[in-house]
C-alpha cells in the first residue's frame, strides 16, 4: 500500500464507518459490527502506519488549494503520528466498552451517538495530520461540531444548556482569538505552514511574540486553560463513553497537540528561548494546574471531580509546551498518551459504577469496592498513574516534564508540579480507599450488586493494562516524542 | 455576431419577456418562459465574464452612437461578476417559484407575479451593465418599482404597508440619486462614467460635486439598506413572497453596492475617499451596523425577520471593506457580496421551504421540525456555518479576506468587531437550529412531511455552493482581485 493510500485511508475510513452505521441503523447488531469493524481496521492500519513511519517514510499528501498560498494538506510528523496512534488504539477499546455500556443504560438515539463518534474520529485524525495551520484549524472546528450532538446527546434542557456553553466557549475561542492568531501569523510571516524550527523567527518583533503566544493559548480553548475551562466540565452531561474517550483524550488532546504543535513548527522553540515569550504566561498554565486540582477537591460528583483533573492534567502539557526546553517538550508529548490511557480508566470505571448503581456521587460509593473489586481495582490503577507513581506509565511524563523544568531552572514550577502530585494523591487516591475499606452507608454490605457486562469489563481492564505496559515499554511513544522535539 | 451582442441582449430578453409573460394564459407558461430566460441570462452572463476575464472590457454603444453621446454599456469583471451572481440566482430562484409561489400568491396574479420578476430582473441587469449614470437611474426605478409590486403580494395585510415603506424609502434614494447626478452633470456637462472620471479630477474641489457626491451615496445607500437607513428592509423581506425574498436578499442590495463601488473608485478619482471623510463614515456604519444589526437579530422571533437583520449585518462587512479604502478591502468587500449571495440564498430558501409546508416560520412554530424536515434541517445548518465563517464554508473565504484587510490598517477596532460579529452569529443562528432541533415538535408538527424536492435541489444547489467555494476559493478571489484592479484601487 502505498503512503498516500494509507493516509487516506485512515483519515477516511472511521467517515465511511459513520456512512455504514446510518445504512444499518434499522439493524442495530449490524450497526455495532461496522463500528467494531470500522475500529479495528483503523486501529491496525495506524499502527501499520506508525511503523513505517519510524523507519523512515514519509506521508503527505495535499487535497486542494482553497486560497492562494493555502492549502489543505497532511504531512505526518512524529506528533501527530503519537496522538493519532493514541485515538487510534483507544478508538476499538472505547467501541468495545460503549456498546455494552449504551445497551445496558438504554440510551436512546444510539445511530446518531456511533455515526458522531466515527465523525469525530475522523476529525481527530485531520487535526494529527495537518501540514499548516489552516487544515488543522478547520478539523479542529468539524471536531467541535461534530461532538456537539454527542454533548447534547440526552436531548435534556440540561443537556441542552451544557452544548450552549460548549459551543459557547470552544467556538467563541476559536473564532474571537485563534483564527485571529492564524491571520496574524500569516500576515506577518506570509505562511502557515507547519516548518521545523518555526516560521516566525525574524519576522515577529519579539516584543509582540508573547500577546500572540496568549492568543493561542487562550483561543486553543480544547486545551482548557484556565479562564476558558468551563466547557469541559459541561460536557460531562454527555454518555461515559464520549466523555472517556472524546473529552479525556480526543478533543482535550487536541487543543494541547494544537498547542505543542504552535510552539514547536510555528513559534520554534529557540524563538520562544531566546526571546522568552511565554515568561507571564506559563503562570496561567501553574495556576490552573493548582486551582482546577483544588476546584477537584471540592466536586462530590465523580465525572465532575475527573473532570477537573483533566483540566489540571491539560495544563501540565501546555506548562511543558511553554518551558520550550527539551525535557519539557518531551514530557509534554509523553503526557499526551500516558495521560490518555490513565484517565480513560478512570472514566471507564466510572461508567460502569453509573450503569450498574446508578450512583454519580463519590459519597455514595463507600465499600463498592468489594462488590465491583475489577472496576475499582482498575480505577486505582488509573489513579496510580495519574499521580506518577512507579510501576505506572505516567510517571515517565511527570519524570520528564519536571526535568524540564530543572534544565529552565524554574524551581518554583517544578515544586508546583510536586505539589499538584500531592493534591491528585489527595483527590483520586480516597476514592478506591474509600470504596475498598469503608463501610457502606447503612452498614450493610452490598449483595445484590455485580460487576459491569463484559464488554465494559474488557475494555477496562485492557486500557489499565496499558497504564502498566507502558512503564516498562514506554519506547514507542518516548521515540516519537523524541523525534518531535529533535525534529522530523 | 451574436456574441458582440450579448451585453445588451442580457438586458432586452427579461425585459421582452416581461410583457409577455403577463398577457399568458397559464400561470405555468409564464413560469416556463421565465425559466428559459433566466437561464438563457445564467448562460449569457457567464460567457460575459469568461469574454471580460479573457479579453479585457467590453465597451459595448447603444444603437451605434458612440460614447459620450450614446448610451455605453461598459462591462469590466467586476460588474460582470455581479451580472452573474443576478443571473444565476435568478436562474436559480425561479425552479423553486414553481411550488412556492403558487402556495403563497393567488392563482389568477401568477402571470403578472412572473412578468413583475422579469422587469425586476431586468432592470438589475440594466444597473449592472451600462456605463451611464443617468441610464443607472432609469433602470434603478425599472427594478425599484417592480420590486415594491413584487413584496405587496405577500400573503399578509402587513405586506402592503412595507411594500409602501419601501416605496417610500426606495423613492427618497431614487430622487436624492436622481439630484446628485444632476449636480455632477451641471459641473461636468457628461453622464458617461468613463467620461465622468476623466473631467471630475479636475473639478473635485468644487462643493458642489461634494454635495453631489453625498446626494449619490445616501441615495444608494437608501437602497442598499446601508445601516442606518436599513429601516425599510426588515420588513419587506419578512412579509414578502418567500421567492421574492431570496431574490432580494441575493441580488437587489449585491446591485446597490455594485453601483456605490463603482462610483466611489471608478468615476471619482482614485484617493477621493481617503482625502474626505468617505471611508470614515463607511467604516463606521458598518461597524455599527455589524453590531446592531446583529443584536437585533438575536431577539427576533421570526425567522425571516431574523435572518433580514442578519442580512443588515452582513451588509456592514461590506462597508467596512469600503471603509478601508484599499485593495485588499474592497477585494474582500466583493468576495463577501458573492458568498453573501449563496448564503442567505440558500437560508431564505430553506426556510421558504418551512412555509411552505407548514405556513409560517416564527420560531414556536417551527419547534422540533428538524426531526421531520431533515433535509431542509441540514440546509439551514451548513448554511448557517457558513453565515458564521466557519472554515470549509464560503463565509470563512470572506472573514479571511476582511480580517486581512482589517490587519494590513492594523484597524484593531475592526478586526475585534469582524471577529464578534462571527460569535453574535453564532447566537442567531444557534436559537433557530435549538429551536428546530431541541424543542418537542406540537401535534401538528409531528405529521409535517419533508419539502418536494423541486424546493430542495434548488436549496442544496447553493449549500452545496457553499461548501465548494469554501473549499475552492479560486474562482471568486481571483474575480474579485480583477474587479478590485478594474476598480481602480490602488494596490497598497
Amino acid at each position: 500500500m502505498s503512503t498516500t493510500t494509507l493516509l487516506l485511508l485512515v483519515l477516511l475510513l472511521p467517515l465511511l464507518g459513520a456512512v455504514g452505521i446510518i445504512a444499518a441503523r434499522r439493524f442495530p447488531n449490524i450497526r455495532e459490527g461496522v463500528t467494531l469493524v470500522t475500529a479495528s481496521l483503523v486501529a491496525v492500519l495506524v499502527v501499520i502506519m506508525a511503523n513505517r513511519f519510524m523507519s523512515g517514510e514519509v506521508f503527505a499528501l495535499t487535497v486542494g488549494e482553497p486560497l492562494p498560498g493555502i492549502t489543505i494538506a497532511f504531512k505526518v510528523e512524529a506528533l501527530g503520528m503519537l496522538f493519532a496512534l493514541v485515538a487510534g488504539l483507544l478508538w476499538i477499546v472505547t467501541s468495545i466498552y460503549a456498546i455494552g455500556y449504551m445497551r445496558e443504560h438504554k440510551e436512546k438515539n444510539q445511530t446518531r451517538f456511533y455515526t458522531a463518534f466515527a465523525v469525530a474520529i475522523s476529525c481527530t485524525f485531520g487535526v494529527a495530520f495537518s501540514a499548516n495551520l489552516f487544515t488543522l484549524f478547520l478539523f479542529y472546528e468539524l471536531l467541535t461540531l461534530s461532538t456537539y450532538p454527542l454533548v447534547t446527546h440526552t436531548d435534556t434542557p440540561a443537556a441542552k444548556k451544557a452544548g450552549r456553553v460548549y459551543l459557547g466557549i470552544l467556538l467563541g475561542t476559536s473564532i474571537g482569538l485563534f483564527l485571529l492568531a492564524i491571520l496574524v501569523t500569516w500576515s506577518v510571516s506570509g505562511s502557515v505552514t507547519f516548518t521545523q524550527g518555526g516560521i516566525l523567527a525574524g519576522k515577529l518583533d519579539p516584543a509582540w511574540a508573547g500577546l500572540l503566544y496568549a492568543l493561542f493559548l487562550f483561543g486553543i480553548g480544547k486545551a482548557a486553560v484556565m479562564p476558558f475551562h468551563r466547557w469541559l466540565p459541561a460536557a460531562m452531561v454527555a454518555p461515559t463513553p464520549v466523555s472517556a474517550l472524546l473529552h479525556a483524550v480526543a478533543v482535550v488532546k487536541a487543543g494541547v497537540f494544537t498547542l505543542l504543535k504552535v510552539t514547536i513548527y510555528i513559534f520554534g522553540s529557540d524563538f520562544i528561548l531566546a526571546n522568552d515569550v511565554t515568561g507571564g504566561l506559563i503562570w496561567v498554565a501553574a495556576a490552573t494546574i493548582l486551582l482546577s486540582s483544588l476546584i477537584a477537591m471540592s466536586k462530590d460528583n465523580l465525572k465532575a471531580r475527573l473532570a477537573y483533573s483533566t483540566i489540571s492534567q491539560l495544563s501540565y502539557i501546555a506548562l511543558g509546551a511553554m518551558l520550550a526546553s527539551k525535557s519539557g517538550l518531551i514530557g509534554a508529548s509523553m503526557h499526551i498518551a500516558m495521560h490518555a490511557f490513565a484517565k480513560i480508566s478512570l472514566f471507564f470505571a466510572a461508567g460502569a459504577i453509573l450503569v450498574v448503581t446508578h450512583k454519580k456521587l463519590i459519597s455514595e460509593m463507600d465499600g463498592l469496592g468489594r462488590a465491583m473489586p475489577v472496576t475499582f481495582g482498575v480505577f486505582l490503577i488509573g489513579t496510580m498513574s495519574i499521580i506518577g507513581l512507579p510501576l505506572f506509565g505516567g510517571m515517565w511524563s511527570k519524570f520528564y516534564l519536571g526535568l524540564g523544568t530543572v534544565e529552565t531552572g524554574q524551581l518554583l514550577l517544578l515544586g508546583i508540579l510536586m505539589l499538584s502530585s500531592l493534591l491528585n494523591v489527595a483527590y483520586l487516591l480516597p476514592i478506591p480507599i474509600r470504596a475498598f475499606f469503608s463501610k457502606p452507608a447503612d452498614g450493610k454490605p452490598y449483595t445484590k450488586i455485580n460487576e459491569a457486562p463484559k464488554t465494559i469489563l474488557l475494555a477496562m481492564v485492557i486500557t489499565s493494562s496499558l497504564c502498566i505496559i507502558l512503564f516498562f515499554y514506554p519506547d514507542p511513544f518516548y521515540q516519537l516524542a523524541t523525534l518531535a522535539v529533535g525534529g522530523r | 455576431m451574436i456574441e458582440n451582442h450579448i451585453s445588451l441582449l442580457l438586458v432586452v430578453i427579461p425585459l421582452i419577456a416581461a410583457p409577455i409573460a403577463a398577457i399568458l394564459p397559464w400561470g405555468r407558461a409564464s413560469w416556463m418562459l421565465t425559466l428559459v430566460v433566466t437561464s438563457a441570462c445564467f448562460v449569457l452572463a457567464g460567457l460575459q465574464l469568461w469574454a471580460v476575464v479573457h479579453n479585457g472590457a467590453i465597451s459595448y454603444e447603444l444603437g451605434g452612437w458612440a460614447p459620450p453621446w450614446g448610451i455605453e454599456y461598459r462591462i469590466d469583471a467586476l460588474n460582470a461578476l455581479v451580472a452573474l451572481i443576478v443571473s444565476a440566482i435568478a436562474a436559480i430562484t425561479v425552479p423553486y417559484a414553481l411550488l412556492s409561489a403558487e402556495k403563497e400568491i393567488p392563482k389568477q396574479q401568477i402571470p403578472l407575479f412572473y412578468s413583475a420578476f422579469l422587469l425586476c430582473f431586468a432592470g438589475l441587469l440594466g444597473i449592472t451593465q451600462t456605463g451611464d449614470i443617468f441610464n443607472v437611474f432609469v433602470f434603478l426605478e425599472i427594478s425599484s418599482l417592480s420590486s415594491y409590486a413584487l413584496i405587496s403580494l405577500g400573503q399578509r395585510r402587513q405586506a402592503l404597508t412595507s411594500a409602501y415603506q419601501y416605496l417610500i424609502m426606495g423613492t427618497l434614494g431614487a430622487t436624492f440619486f436622481l439630484i446628485g447626478v444632476g449636480l455632477i452633470y451641471a459641473q461636468t456637462g457628461t453622464l458617461n462614467m468613463m467620461d465622468l472620471a476623466q473631467r471630475l479630477p479636475e473639478v473635485t474641489s468644487l462643493k458642489t460635486v461634494h454635495t453631489g457626491f453625498a446626494f449619490i451615496m445616501i441615495g444608494f445607500a437608501l437602497k442598499l439598506a446601508l445601516f442606518p437607513l436599513h429601516l425599510w428592509l426588515p420588513n419587506a423581506y419578512t412579509y414578502a413572497p418567500t421567492v421574492i425574498t431570496v431574490f432580494l436578499a441575493a441580488t437587489a442590495t449585491k446591485v446597490a453596492l455594485y453601483v456605490m463601488l463603482r462610483i466611489l473608485f471608478t468615476v471619482f478619482p482614485d484617493g477621493f475617499v481617503s482625502v474626505t471623510p468617505t471611508g470614515d463614515l463607511f467604516l463606521l456604519s458598518g461597524i455599527a451596523g455589524v453590531l446592531t444589526a446583529s443584536v437585533y437579530a438575536i431577539y427576533q422571533m421570526n425567522v425571516k425577520r431574523l435572518l433580514a437583520y442578519s442580512s443588515v449585518a452582513q451588509i456592514g462587512y461590506m462597508a467596512m471593506g469600503i471603509g478601508f479604502a484599499s485593495f485588499k478591502g474592497v477585494t474582500a468587500t466583493i468576495i463577501h457580496l458573492f458568498n453573501h449571495a449563496l448564503m442567505k440564498g440558500a437560508l431564505f430558501m430553506a426556510v421558504g421551504a418551512i412555509i411552505y409546508r407548514i405556513g409560517a416560520c416564527r420560531m414556536d412554530n417551527i419547534e422540533g421540525l428538524g426531526r421531520q424536515m431533515p433535509w431542509t434541517f441540514g440546509a439551514i445548518v451548513i448554511a448557517g456555518l457558513s453565515l458564521i465563517g466557519v472554515p470549509g464554508t464560503a463565509g470563512f473565504i470572506s472573514k479571511w479576506y476582511l480580517v486581512l484587510a482589517a490587519l494590513e490598517q492594523q484597524a484593531w477596532l475592526s478586526v475585534g468587531v469582524i471577529l464578534f460579529g462571527s460569535l453574535l452569529a453564532v447566537v442567531y443562528m444557534g436559537k433557530v437550529i435549538e429551536a428546530l432541533y431541541f424543542k418537542p415538535a406540537s401535534e401538528a408538527n409531528l405529521s409535517v412531511k419533508e419539502a418536494p424536492i423541486l424546493l430542495l435541489a434548488p436549496t442544496w444547489v447553493l449549500v452545496f455552493a457553499n461548501i465548494y467555494f469554501g473549499l475552492n476559493a479560486e474562482f471568486t478571489v481571483g474575480i474579485a482581485e480583477h474587479a478590485a484592479r478594474a476598480l481602480g484601487v490602488a494596490a497598497k
